[in-house]
């Protein structure tokens, strides 16, 4: 279950949900395992708080409960950032506030913690938030390592390869051309089933 | 029918518009006319009687500082009063960054021995000019998509078509208008005065999906043409992330009514031209031969970075 979201559906390169994140912040690796955590506090809790509640609530409202959970945990997650990871909130700006918006939460209460039991919620919401973490790693695995030379600060390189990779508009170039081999490794494998 | 609700519906938009701008005005003090940048280092401040001698020479009644940053207070090196009393020029020891708006407090002004009371006032370059260039800023400049990557699953799910991008980004436009004035109202008038500015996130979201709903519902009844053409857009806004982010950038800017409708209008209008160039690249993308791995959405995104690298060539263009 924890590795379906991983791979399988993986929230960026397969599902293509909250892409904001990925192509704006995702310059280093600091910075996606950051964001990374608050989206999985997030999605555990709420998926969670919905597992529990979900028998006491009328279906006409659920949408405006789910956005309304969300943006409870989103709270305390921008406030608990603020308060002690003052220089790690304010390199992520306004994109903690933003988890408020993100379609993959939402999409997975609806789909899955409405239906199912605390536990099983619990580890969805730990497969996607994983997924999620990955993919911005992955990310900024990259760009970092093109763009500053450096893994997680320490200098790898030595020098600066490539400084268009830090630059938020090769996020965008990023992002495609890691959905590419997504698309390129479920291309061969298909193909390797079928003999 | 329809003349008769449109003669309705006019004065009570423009009441509601007047007093968003009286309530943006009401900081400026009644005795101060008017106050400008003068040089590269000075501040004129117009009064509209004569100030006495002995309170506009002391250089303790002024204190002036950035709006972005309070705590460094500007130093004044000199104090020019014209021969009337009716004008004083503040010169500083530094030269003033007049894109940034000053503010400027003046203690117990007193004129003619009567003590006026304490004025704190913004001095700004001309409103117009200013209030365009927040315009600009945020469609062309900034623009959220290309500048700040935001809003981008409504982005890349609406832009395979012109006709829905050109929909999607009028309703975008016309709820983001809506619901930016209408937390901005809610976030100076009550979250800030009882202290509740930590709940803005749940505020904004639900006043978010209740613009949403409004807009849908009087749609529906006002004019059922026009909500079976863009109908089906309006639940896609709630999911852009532009429209959360704008009332949350409001609150951190600490806007006026009219410098909050330019922004909104601007990322509103920023979202619709760059959902039309997008539209207009993948209904040629459409013809061309990719290959199959970037079918759709790789080469989608690749598009928009190269949009990206040539909007960036507008960063750090001023206007005004």
């Amino acid at each position: 279950m924890v590795s379906n979201g991983i791979l399988n559906e993986n929230p960026i390169f397969r599902l293509a949900l909250s892409m904001c994140p990925a192509v704006g912040i995702s310059t280093t690796v600091m910075n996606g395992i950051m964001l990374g955590i608050a989206v999985l506090f997030v999605q555990v809790f709420s998926s969670c708080t919905i597992a529990a509640i979900k028998d006491y609530i009328h279906p006409r409202i659920r949408i405006p409960t789910y956005t309304l959970t969300i943006a409870t945990w989103v709270t305390v997650i921008d406030l608990v950032l603020a308060a002690y990871m003052p220089a790690a909130y304010k390199e992520m700006g306004i994109f903690v506030k933003l988890i408020v918006a993100f379609a993959i939460i939402t999409m997975r209460l609806e789909m899955f913690a409405c239906k199912n039991s605390v536990p099983s919620s619990f580890w969805d919401g730990i497969g996607m938030g994983l997924g999620f973490m990955f993919g911005m790693m992955a990310l900024g695995f990259v760009r970092e390592l093109l763009g500053m030379g450096t893994i997680l600060g320490y200098d790898v390189l030595g020098f600066r390869p490539l400084l268009f990779f830090v630059l938020p508009a090769a996020g965008f170039f990023c992002v495609g051309i890691m959905m590419a081999m997504f698309n390129y490794m479920e291309l061969v494998y298909n193909r390797k089933k079928r003999g | 029918m329809q003349m008769k609700k449109k003669g309705v519906l006019f004065p009570v938009v423009f009441t509601i518009i007047g007093i968003f701008f009286l309530a943006g005005c009401g900081s400026e003090h009644r005795f101060v006319k008017k106050t400008a940048f003068k040089d590269a280092n000075s501040i004129v401040i117009e009064f509209a009687g004569p100030v006495d001698e002995e309170w506009a020479k002391n250089s303790g009644n002024y204190s002036a500082f950035e709006k972005p940053d309070p705590d460094i207070q500007l130093k004044v090196k000199n104090i020019v009063l014209s021969p009337d009393n009716r004008q004083v020029t503040l010169v500083f020891e530094d030269d003033l960054n007049s894109k940034e708006p000053h503010m400027l407090t003046l203690n117990n002004i007193s004129s003619e021995g009567k003590s006026l009371g304490t004025a704190i006032l913004s001095v700004k370059k001309i409103y117009l000019g200013y209030l365009f260039s927040i315009l600009i800023g945020a469609m062309i400049i900034n623009n959220f998509v290309f500048s700040k990557y935001l809003g981008l699953c409504v982005f890349f799910g609406t832009s395979q078509k012109k006709s829905t991008a050109v929909g999607m980004g009028i309703t975008f436009t016309l709820v983001m208008v809506v619901s930016a004035m209408m937390s901005w109202f809610l976030y100076q008038f009550i979250l800030v005065p009882f202290r509740l500015d930590f709940l803005q996130i749940v505020v904004f979201i639900g006043l978010v999906s209740l613009s949403v709903q409004a807009v849908d519902t009087i749609l529906r009844k006002v004019n059922p043409a026009l909500f079976k053409a863009f109908g089906v857009y309006l639940v896609l806004v709630i999911a852009n992330c532009i429209i959360i982010a704008v009332p949350l950038i409001l609150a951190d800017s600490n806007y006026n009514a009219l410098e909050s409708l330019m922004l909104a209008l601007g990322a509103g209008l920023g979202f619709l031209i760059a959902l039309f160039l997008m539209s207009s690249v993948r209904e040629r993308l459409e013809l061309a031969t990719v290959p199959p791995t970037y079918r759709g959405l790789p080469i989608a995104f690749v598009v928009a970075g190269l949009f990206a690298l040539s909007f960036l060539g507008f960063s750090g263009m001023t206007i005004f």
